[in-house]
């Protein structure tokens, strides 16, 4: 009796833990992810025009020894901030990753990726309904797109 | 089987700094197998949610060009020890895997 109690117990706390993700399942943005050029990427994130983005820290090598993993650090000093795009220009599909904030997380990420070649990173911020973009460039010794 | 993910949460003051890595291929889908020749098919996180105390503090969209065994590193505002910080992901075959941590 007790051990089915228990059983139940864990399916249920295990439900509770993965009900956030059930309602994220859906929300991958297929028409940015796979767009193939900057423009229709931007278009798919619905990014029209963007401000100067100064206000945005992003780090990123120089040089990246092996373009399979690529670190960068983005701190974005813009009140308000909700979200942050990265795009790299040259990838097969540039749209990289999407971060969006609330309930008291900071506008601040590391995280680390692949780049085919050298090219221009993008990273834009959303803040107050408009949007403001940074680049830099990065240089790949090795591509990390596929063997 | 190795632990899917593991995460670091430390309080500093009311933030909590945050980092996971978390084991999965990230395969591009572009990748041709070094023995078959067949190309490896596209397996990738796409989605991933953090929350603070049950509420959505971060919702990240991946790209295949996130590195393999991804890691993250994030910030929330507002936090004091006891809370729980939970970290959970998707993938594009619907895998998925989530965590929690209490924060000391």
């Amino acid at each position: 009796m007790r051990r089915s109690a228990l059983r139940a117990f864990a399916a249920f706390m295990a439900a509770a833990l993965l009900r956030p993700l059930q309602s994220l399942a859906g929300g991958w943005n297929k028409t940015a992810f796979d767009a193939k050029a900057v423009a229709d990427a931007l278009k798919g994130i619905g990014v029209a025009t963007t401000e100067n983005g100064d206000k945005i820290a992003f780090k990123a090598p120089e040089i990246a020894e092996n373009g399979a993993i690529v670190p960068l650090e983005i701190t974005c000093e813009i009140p308000g901030t909700r979200a942050i795009y990265i795009l790299v220009d040259k990838n097969p599909q540039p749209l990289t990753a999407v971060f969006e904030f609330d309930n008291g997380a900071e506008a601040f990420v590391a995280t680390r990726i692949k780049m085919a070649e050298s090219s221009s990173v993008r990273v834009i911020a959303k803040a107050g309904g408009k949007f403001y973009a940074t680049m830099r460039d990065v240089k790949v010794t090795i591509g990390g797109c596929g063997a | 089987m190795a632990d899917p993910m593991k995460i670091r949460a430390q309080l500093q003051g009311d933030l909590a700094d945050v980092k996971i890595l978390i084991f999965h291929p990230m395969e591009t889908g572009l990748r041709k197998d070094g023995v078959t020749g067949q190309i490896v098919p596209a397996h990738f996180i796409q989605t991933l949610i953090a929350t603070h105390n049950g509420k959505t503090a971060l919702e990240a969209q991946w790209s295949m060009a996130v590195s393999k065994n991804p890691f993250l590193h994030f910030r929330v505002r507002g936090a004091k020890p006891g809370d729980k910080i939970m970290v959970g992901w998707v993938d594009n075959r619907g895998g998925k895997a989530s965590i929690e941590t209490t924060l000391g």
